[in-house]
């Protein structure tokens, strides 16, 4: 797995590329501090990650739990449809507003 | 911080590459801790235990550390490993100690054994995916987060009096193609049928076994059909915290726990309560032929009732019988109800042949049973509703005698009895039937109406339908001559034996369906139905339908079109009922006025008013209910009237006067049409005739007074 965090103002957006289980979940939850700490305007780019576990699944409910203390807004961007499912089932999905381009996840996140 | 330098975070020992320390006695489990597990595990009469660690779904183990002697505290065994993953961690034992059936003690070490305290269980992650029968561990403990978001959910609290209990297969529910979701037969889809349970009415499931069972226990081709018979109802536990994999879309990933929890938080928002079935009763192991799974490798002593020569004691019907009132085991139920009250905010909990649970060791039953009175007081489950099913397999009937603690309420299966009779026209019944609506203070004089689930149809027996379309079980397909299933049904098949074409028998057929609802729904205590009911499903005459994996155990969906009628009516007579709190004592009727508004809590009636016919040949029953008694007098609801004709011709029944300025309305008339039959809630129309009201052949009616 693959962290990239890219700046858009006061807007982070961290690129997840690879699968997010709970052998990678611990260095995804290290850059999603780094990210979380500098804004609290978080994208999560998904669109390159096959497979999400449960640990993969708690570290964005701990990142979206970080930012809502902070009164800031997470969107996920591009995320597959098995894992909407998965996250649909599994009740994670009430907490997140999804879409599907970064275009879309800048426009939602200037507006929060 | 502090918490960072505690010295036992750090390991002590290493064992082939592995690292760990000594661990934590409690809690008992496998427990995730910094920078490690903790694993505990106690055992009576083993000399020694190996903790055995695989990667998931890996054919041999990647580690055996065995206990160190100094890491035992009195027959615990504990242990801190680290730098596992967890996720990917399948873990269990093995025990070594003595192998003497006679004294009670069957221990293997070939055998890896699964944690009695695991969370969540791999080996049956999907329903009926064939398994790996060579697997040298088949059903593995696994380790589970315990961090859900419960938001601000929580036990609902219901009083019990109130609710209107759907029983149902979380499989069964769903498996049929024409449910039309997403993930049929799994607790996601129950999650996309909320809707319809809020339109049908009911305010608490409760689900048939889902602690983790075996589906392929004692599977084998039905030599009736050629399909397989498998293990579909799961009365039959193989861990008692962990949920069933299979019934969870997600299974296979491992998030049954996710799923689960967010069907109940979702069950919840809505205003409906979870109740479990539980079977603590007895264990997946069988008897002495069994399969060695946990338990009987663990400490077969304490954990099963054993006869003096060190067979199983066979109470519950299944082979073993688990030894309840031991107090390890004792503390092991308590454990396990805790964590489902606490961690999974379970509503109740109903318990399969709770009679077992108030036996000895030796099998005695005993007046004062220790497990029942410590899950009567316990401060976690306080609120929880604790049901029992007064019976067992070895003969004890404690309907109305089970040790309840002013807590325990119980299945009713006398009310079940006499409802039945009475609806199919046997004599003599009007007696009894005045006991059954009130609540059978017969049965439940000190504990009040709340001890008394009432119900005419549950999993186990015939569905609602096939009571008025089977005189006789039609077990063929069970693949046991028939001779399986009880033979007291007390059902009638109004003419002819299984489906037909005769329109008046269907007709008397979904005129019974109404009738036995009806009943149901205006008796006091609290009323359940079994899912499917609603629309009228039939198991075609089968009484014990535990073994099939198909239409005779799943909902049929599109009975809901032809089937309209009683879905209507189901959903009415439901909704009667939540609107009237004169039909929900929590208290006993006194027979009298103590409100002052000149008339008593309840009277009885018959073809006249005020005099009840309990003669032999007498099938009248009508009662009235006094609004102004609702609740002990604290709400004022309508009063209603209820006459029930089980003869079969048309009876007229002469109506109590109402005070001045009341007018009798019809809420319900099973002899009617639907569309007629029963009127919503506030739009009753008025009756002509307010002297007397033609109460049809094998019908009943309900007025309010308004």
């Amino acid at each position: 797995m693959e962290v990239t965090i890219k700046d858009f103002d006061e807007i982070t957006i961290l690129e997840v590329k690879g699968n997010i289980d709970s052998k990678t979940a611990p260095e995804f939850e290290r850059n999603a501090k780094l990210a979380t700490d500098k804004s609290e305007k978080i994208g999560l780019e998904l669109s390159q990650v096959e497979f999400m576990s449960s640990a993969g699944l708690r570290v964005l409910l701990m990142i979206y739990r970080n930012i809502k203390a902070q009164n800031g807004r997470v969107v996920l961007i591009g995320v597959s449809e098995e894992i909407q499912d998965v996250m649909s089932t599994t009740g994670f999905i009430n907490f997140f507003t999804i879409v599907e381009t970064l275009d879309e996840a800048l426009t939602v996140l200037k507006q929060a | 911080m502090a918490t960072d330098i505690r010295i036992d975070y750090y390991p002590t020992h290493e064992h082939e590459g592995i690292k760990f320390r000594r661990g934590h006695a409690l809690p008992f489990g496998a427990t995730m801790v910094p920078n490690g597990i903790n694993f505990s595990i106690y055992s009576s009469a083993a000399i020694s235990c190996t903790l055995v660690l695989f990667e998931r779904g890996e054919d041999a183990p990647f580690a055996e550390i065995p206990f160190p002697e100094e890491f035992r505290t009195g027959n615990v065994y504990s242990m801190i490993v680290f730098d596992l993953d967890y996720e990917r961690l399948e873990y269990g034992y093995r025990m070594d100690g003595p192998f003497k059936p006679e004294e009670g003690h069957r221990f293997d070490k070939s055998v890896i054994l699964c944690d009695p305290y695991a969370k969540a269980i791999g080996g049956r992650d999907t329903w009926l995916a064939t398994p790996n029968w060579d697997d040298v561990y088949p059903y593995r403990s696994r380790l589970v987060f315990e961090d859900f978001d419960w938001e601000n959910d929580h036990a609902l609290e219901t009083p019990i009096e109130d609710l209107v209990i759907y029983e149902m297969h979380v499989r069964g529910f769903t498996q049929h193609p024409s449910s039309g979701v997403k993930n049929p037969g799994t607790f996601a889809a129950i999650r996309s049928k909320i809707a319809y349970l809020k339109e049908l009415g009911i305010n608490c499931v409760e689900l048939m076994p889902i602690y983790e069972f075996d589906e392929w226990e004692n599977s084998r081709e039905n030599p009736a059909t050629g399909g397989l018979i498998v293990n579909f109802w799961g009365y039959s536990t193989v861990n008692f915290f962990s949920p069933k994999a299979g019934f969870a879309a997600t299974g296979k990933f491992g998030m049954q726990v996710d799923e689960l929890k967010t069907l109940i938080k979702e069950l919840h928002k809505h205003g409906i309560e979870v109740m479990l079935d539980v079977v603590f009763n007895h264990t997946a192991e069988g008897d002495h032929r069994g399969h060695t799974i946990s338990f009987r490798g663990i400490d077969n002593k304490t954990y099963y009732m054993l006869t003096p020569e060190g067979y199983y004691f066979n109470f519950s019907g299944t082979g073993n019988t688990l030894n309840c009132n031991n107090p390890v085991v004792r503390n092991m139920v308590l454990d396990c109800l805790r964590y489902w009250a606490a961690d999974y905010h379970i509503d109740g909990f109903r318990f399969d042949l709770a009679a077992i649970l108030g036996r000895d060791q030796n099998g005695a039953p005993l007046s004062n049973p220790p497990l029942l009175e410590s899950l009567a007081y316990d401060p976690i489950l306080a609120k929880c509703k604790l049901i029992a099913e007064a019976w067992d397999a070895g003969g004890l009937y404690q309907v109305g005698s089970f040790p309840a603690y002013g807590r325990w309420a119980e299945w009713n299966g006398k009310y079940r009895d006499a409802l039945r009779k009475y609806l199919k026209g046997d004599e003599g019944m009007v007696g009894e039937m005045v006991q059954r609506i009130q609540g059978s203070p017969d049965l439940y004089y000190y504990r009040g109406p709340t001890a008394s689930i009432n119900f005419i149809s549950c999993h186990d027996g015939f569905t609602l339908y096939d009571i008025f379309a089977y005189n006789e079980k039609h077990n063929e397909a069970n693949g046991e001559n028939n001779n399986d299933g009880g033979n007291d049904n007390h059902s009638w098949n109004c003419g002819v034996e299984g489906e037909t074409d005769d329109p008046e028998i269907n007709r008397l057929r979904h005129k019974q369906i109404k009738n036995a609802l009806t009943l149901l729904m205006v008796s006091q205590g609290v009323p359940m139905i079994l899912s499917g009911d609603e629309m009228a499903t039939t198991k075609g005459g089968n009484n014990n339908t535990y073994c099939h994996d198909n239409e005779l155990n799943w909902v049929d969906w599109s009975l809901l079109e032809p089937k309209q009628d009683i879905f209507h009516f189901a959903q009415r007579i439901t909704k009667f009922r939540r609107a009237h709190p004169v039909l929900r004592s929590a208290t006993h009727f006194e027979h009298r006025d103590y409100v002052g508004s000149g008339y008593p809590d309840i009277s009885f009636h018959g073809t006249q008013a005020w005099q009840c016919d309990h003669s032999e040949s007498s099938r009248c029953l009508a009662f009235m209910l006094d609004g102004a008694h609702a609740k002990r007098g604290t709400i004022l609801d309508d009063t209603i009237y209820v006459a029930a004709n089980m003869y079969w011709d048309a009876l007229y029944y002469e109506l109590p006067v109402l005070p001045e300025g009341k007018k009798w309305h019809l809420a319900v008339n099973t002899d009617m049409p639907s569309g007629q039959d029963i009127f919503e809630i506030g739009k009753e129309p008025m009756i002509e005739d307010q002297q007397r009201f033609l109460v049809g052949p094998r019908a009943t009616i309900i007025l309010i007074g308004k």
